[in-house]
């Protein structure tokens, strides 16, 4: 005897489940009562079949896996009896989905109880038919389901027509075949066919624009008609619902009518009258009848123009808008929403109702309208409007203010009548809400300020004064650090000062202080620290008496386990010390950031929700190339992969660090690159921090310097330090040899760095490049092949390869015998077209004979400068 | 205009959860793989369980709705598009309630732990592919009554073989 044959009631699995105290408990039932139904499935037991069945849809329920049973549902579907099939269908819709394979089994059974002489079974077969079928069932059984429609009981005609709902959902092709069994649906009079079949013809009109003529044009009348006598009709019981008859049919008959009637002007007046009346006859005291109100209302929104109907909607939706109960003010507010494409003023005159619903407690509510009023602000309302919402911003729940702070920096900048006014409500938006706002959004704000100097004073000094109140927001403190690294001067002068503005007293230290508190307050992460980093070192430049000072804060962090803030100090102390007479140059004021550049950007990497705001009325195109764009994004975007050269953190750092000198008069404009352009790399580069990159641990120093060549300003720069620039130099000595040689122009310094494109043990192959102005795309470059060993290669042979977007041309080589420590000379040319958006990519191997062996190497060259 | 009106697909899954959290019935008219499912669960009760009783009926849940009522210890609730009728999706609610009262005669959450598989019969007489199929109470319950004698015969032929089975063998 199997022990688990024997088996217990479903009430008697149920009861033991329910008496289970904890959770493994519970799971030891269900498996016992799973290894139970699993023997008792290997034993192909047929009388325990439906009562296994029903034990296992229980346990599916309670998310336990039961794919093991997936086959006894067919099993009892194929079997011959009406309850064995009822357990069978029911399972099958509940264990099974329509993406599982073992579906396509049960198409057969399916087909043969759709011509079943027991109604009830056919009844079981179109309701597992039209809650799972599978495209290719869809298609197989789409004739049965077609000749049902004409079936003599009703209730079978109502169930193939939710079937063939779902078949044309599945194959919108197969929706011809069911136009006219679908219109001829329309005419009847049993409430449960005429509902299926109204939804029926409103889901072909969906799919196709010649069905939906059809039906305008043979079926409007009749179902103008048919809602008239329903509304008409006197009580019946078995279909009222609170005083209404049949709620359900009418939402379904407006419905088909709002289809018939968009678009088509003689459809609409058509039905024009009976919604008048149902627009002005329906009780509004229960839910069912706001139902078909809320129903016809849209109706009368989606059909052609009719003044008075518009009116008698929108007066509705008022009176929807103060009702007590909070579902009729939701769908107010939603339908609101959708009126505002019709008429945008009748929508307005709710304005007030709709911002005090933004401050209603309960979540769904406050969302819709703050949505809604989103949606109703225009530069003629935006002042008032904002002062509410920030208003209500300090006092919302944690919950929503970061969609209402979202919304809120949206409105400023998309309608803000002036940058000080922006500015303003930015600052009070990051005070009270700063952890909520998103990285572009304070950009966004930089960016502004950077573009008003007249108010740079006035904003570093408001911010100065919120960091004192709302140390602990995140966005404020980055963008109140910032402000006071590059504009620390105009904060202890109180220069600038408006007539609106309090004055200060800020000592020099003060500000020191208030970057100090932020790089030590527990709140900060690594980018607000970074950023306090570079902010101490440009304060360093400023007021020099402070220098000491700065130098051991900034020292404080050479012990730090992130190695970006302690790269940062070790740097930064170094420039302090050691390099006096660059650093007012180095430190200068950031130029003015571009907001086209900006925008640009920001639109590529933004969600719909904030891009829709359209063109800022802040943002004034300044004629830079639409072709900065893209490289700056490049830049950026570490992790993206069409950017191979290796790049860390330390990376940008070094541009930040030294291309600023870019603006130095000194510096040697680079052919080919626009200074404009590059300084706003550097620029972005440094609101950038804001996004650590993960950071490379491999950032030694050697990789340092093979970076540096992603910027030309460096480039030039390389020559000068050092003579022999591939040899593996510390970032220490870099810097040293910067400050020992004072900066020169050299005549004939290359526009790019050379880099070391290969190095094996054995052989040592470097790049020069040279670039003619007049052809940016192309590059000439010099191949340096050494060889390292003592040994004569022979029969030595270059091969490159590289993506589409290059051309690449070589040359032959000077020589096709490398003496022991030896070089030779091979010159290439690489055109390419994607020239400042991506970089070059080279593949390369190398052969040659030592002694006769063929010797082969390969390796791939990414390291190339960018911006060749 | 040429563009047509966005129809909804109508009701995605039907989710009946007690207060506690237990789930006593889900049917999804649209696919979703097991994981999903317990994951829109889990997400959705902690969700609806959590408001409170003034609030609306609605919540907004990765660009769906959810309509939800809540009879007694038990929360029903039906997951729509944004642009249907949640206030019919609320009738809808109602009529099955009233269904399953009557069927079981003041319905308690217990008739629908033990008869789960009734609940769903129910159901399936009320919805088909997400979408309403019968607005009379009294024709779906003479349907599930007429189905409920099929098995009732069926049942009792097969005592009654196994009796003359067992007087045979006798």
């Amino acid at each position: 005897m199997n022990p688990f044959s024997s088996g217990t009631r479903l009430s008697d699995m149920i009861r033991a489940i329910r008496a289970s105290k904890t959770a493994a408990e519970e799971r030891a039932v269900v498996r016992k009562e799973c290894a139970a139904i699993r023997a008792s499935i290997n034993e192909n037991d047929q009388d325990y079949r439906h009562r296994d069945l029903a034990k296992l849809m229980f346990i599916h329920m309670l998310g336990y896996p039961t794919h093991f049973g997936q086959m006894e549902c067919l099993k009892l579907i194929a079997s011959p009896g009406f309850p064995e099939k009822r357990i069978g269908y029911l399972g099958l819709m509940l264990l099974l989905d329509e993406r599982q394979e073992v579906l396509m089994l049960v198409t057969n059974s399916l087909k043969q109880d759709l011509n079943h002489t027991n109604q009830y079974i056919v009844g079981l077969a179109l309701c597992a038919l039209g809650n799972i079928c599978s495209a290719e069932m869809a298609r197989d059984l789409a004739p049965e389901v077609e000749r049902l429609l004409q079936f003599r009981d009703p209730n079978i005609r109502k169930k193939a027509a939710l079937c063939a709902i779902r078949i044309i959902r599945k194959v919108p092709d197969l929706s011809e075949n069911f136009i006219n069994p679908g219109a001829a649906l329309l005419k009847e009079k049993h409430h449960g066919v005429l509902i299926t079949g109204v939804h029926l013809c409103t889901e072909i009109c969906n799919v196709s624009s010649e069905a939906l003529e059809y039906f305008r044009k043979k079926c409007t009348e009749g179902l103008v008609k048919t809602l008239r006598d329903i509304a008409n009709s006197p009580y019946s019981p078995e279909y009222d619902v609170a005083g209404i008859m049949d709620p359900f049919l009418h939402i379904r008959l407006l419905r088909l009518l709002r289809v018939l009637g968009q678009g088509d002007a003689d459809a609409s007046d058509c039905m024009n009258d009976i919604l008048a009346q149902v627009a002005s006859k329906t009780e509004s005291n229960k839910n069912a009848g706001n139902a078909i109100l809320y129903e016809c209302v849209q109706t009368i929104m989606s059909i052609e123009e009719n003044g008075g109907l518009r009116v008698l909607a929108i007066n509705i939706l008022g009176k929807f808008l103060s009702n007590r109960d909070n579902n009729i003010r939701y769908v107010a507010l939603n339908m609101l929403m959708r009126a505002l494409t019709v008429d945008s003023q009748a929508v307005q005159r709710h304005r007030a109702t709709i911002l005090e619903c933004v401050k209603d407690s309960d979540a769904s509510i406050q969302k819709r309208a703050l949505e809604l009023i989103y949606l109703l602000v225009n530069e003629n309302n935006v002042k008032p409007l904002a002062k509410e919402l920030i208003e209500y911003l300090e006092v919302s729940e944690q919950d929503f203010k970061g969609d209402l702070a979202a919304k809120i920096c949206s409105i400023v900048e998309k309608f803000a009548p002036e940058k000080i006014w922006y500015i303003d409500q930015m600052l009070k938006v990051l005070s009270e809400a700063g952890t909520y706002v998103k990285e572009d959004v304070w950009h966004a704000l930089i960016v502004v300020i950077t573009n008003a100097p007249h108010l740079h004073g006035y904003t570093v000094r408001a911010l100065y004064r919120a960091l004192h109140t709302s140390c602990e927001q995140e966005s404020l403190v980055r963008v109140a650090v910032w402000c006071i690294g590059e504009y620390a001067d105009l904060l202890v002068n109180n220069s600038g000062m408006l007539d609106l503005e309090d004055p200060i007293t800020v000592t020099e230290s003060d500000a020191v202080d208030v970057i100090e508190t932020a790089i030590k307050h527990h709140t900060s992460d690594v980018t607000t620290k970074a950023m306090a980093l570079i902010a101490l070192l440009k304060i360093s430049s400023r007021f020099p008496s402070c220098s000491e000072r700065v130098k051991s804060i900034i020292g404080q962090n050479k012990g730090s386990f992130v190695l970006e803030l302690q790269q940062r100090s070790m740097e930064f102390s170094s420039v302090i010390q050691k390099h006096q007479n660059i650093r007012s140059t180095l430190l200068e004021r950031m130029p003015v950031l571009d907001e086209a550049t900006f925008s640009g950007r920001r639109a590529g990497s933004l969600p719909a929700s904030v891009s829709t705001s359209g063109k800022s009325p802040l943002s004034i195109p300044n004629g830079v190339a639409k072709a900065a764009a893209a490289p700056l994004v490049d830049l950026l975007d570490l992790s993206s992969d069409d950017t191979p050269a290796p790049t860390s953190s330390g990376d940008n750092f070094l541009q930040d660090l030294l291309g600023v000198d870019i603006t130095q008069p000194s510096a040697q404009p680079v052919s080919g690159m626009q200074p404009s352009q590059a300084g706003a790399d550097i620029l972005l580069d440094l609101l950038s921090i804001g996004t650590p990159s993960p950071v490379q641990n491999g950032s030694t120093n050697g990789d340092l310097l093979s970076m540096q060549d992603n910027n030309a300003p460096i480039a030039s720069m390389d020559t000068i330090s050092s003579t022999s620039p591939t040899a593996p130099s510390s970032m220490m000595d870099l810097l040293d040899g910067f400050g020992s040689t004072p900066p020169k122009n050299e005549d004939k310094s290359p526009a790019y760095p050379s880099i070391v494109a290969f190095e094996s043990s054995s052989l040592k192959i470097e790049f020069i490049f040279t670039k003619k102005p007049e052809n940016p795309q192309t590059t000439d470059i010099v191949g340096n092949f050494t060889n390292l060993s003592p040994n004569v290669y022979t029969d030595f042979l270059f091969q490159a390869a590289v993506p589409k977007f290059l051309q690449l041309h070589l040359d032959p080589a000077s020589s096709n015998s490398l003496p022991a420590n030896g070089s030779i000379k091979q010159t290439m040319r690489v055109t390419n077209s994607q020239q400042g958006k991506k970089p070059i990519v080279m593949r390369m191997r190398v052969g040659y004979k030592i002694n006769g062996k063929d010797v082969l190497e390969e390796g791939q060259i990414n390291n190339f400068p960018r911006g060749l | 205009m040429t563009c047509l009106i966005m129809l909804a697909s109508g009701i995605h899954f039907v989710l009946l959860v007690s207060r506690q959290g237990k789930v006593r019935l889900t049917k999804w008219y649209s696919p979703y793989a097991q994981k999903e499912r317990s994951k829109v669960i889990r997400e959705l009760s902690g969700v609806i369980l959590n408001r409170g009783p003034k609030l609306c009926n609605f919540v907004e849940w990765r660009g769906y709705k959810v309509v939800y009522k809540r009879y007694a210890s038990l929360y029903f609730c039906m997951c729509i598009d944004q642009e249907d009728n949640e206030l019919e999706v609320l009738e809808i609610i109602h009529h099955y309630v009233e269904i399953l009262d009557r069927y079981f005669g003041s319905v308690c959450e217990l008739d629908l732990i033990f008869n789960f598989h009734k609940a769903y019969y129910i159901l399936d007489e009320l919805l088909i592919a997400g979408e309403l199929q019968e607005s009379s109470k009294k024709t779906v319950a003479r349907i599930i009554s007429a189905q409920d004698q099929l098995v009732e015969v069926a049942k009792e032929e097969a005592s009654s073989i196994s009796n003359i089975i067992a007087q045979a063998t006798k």
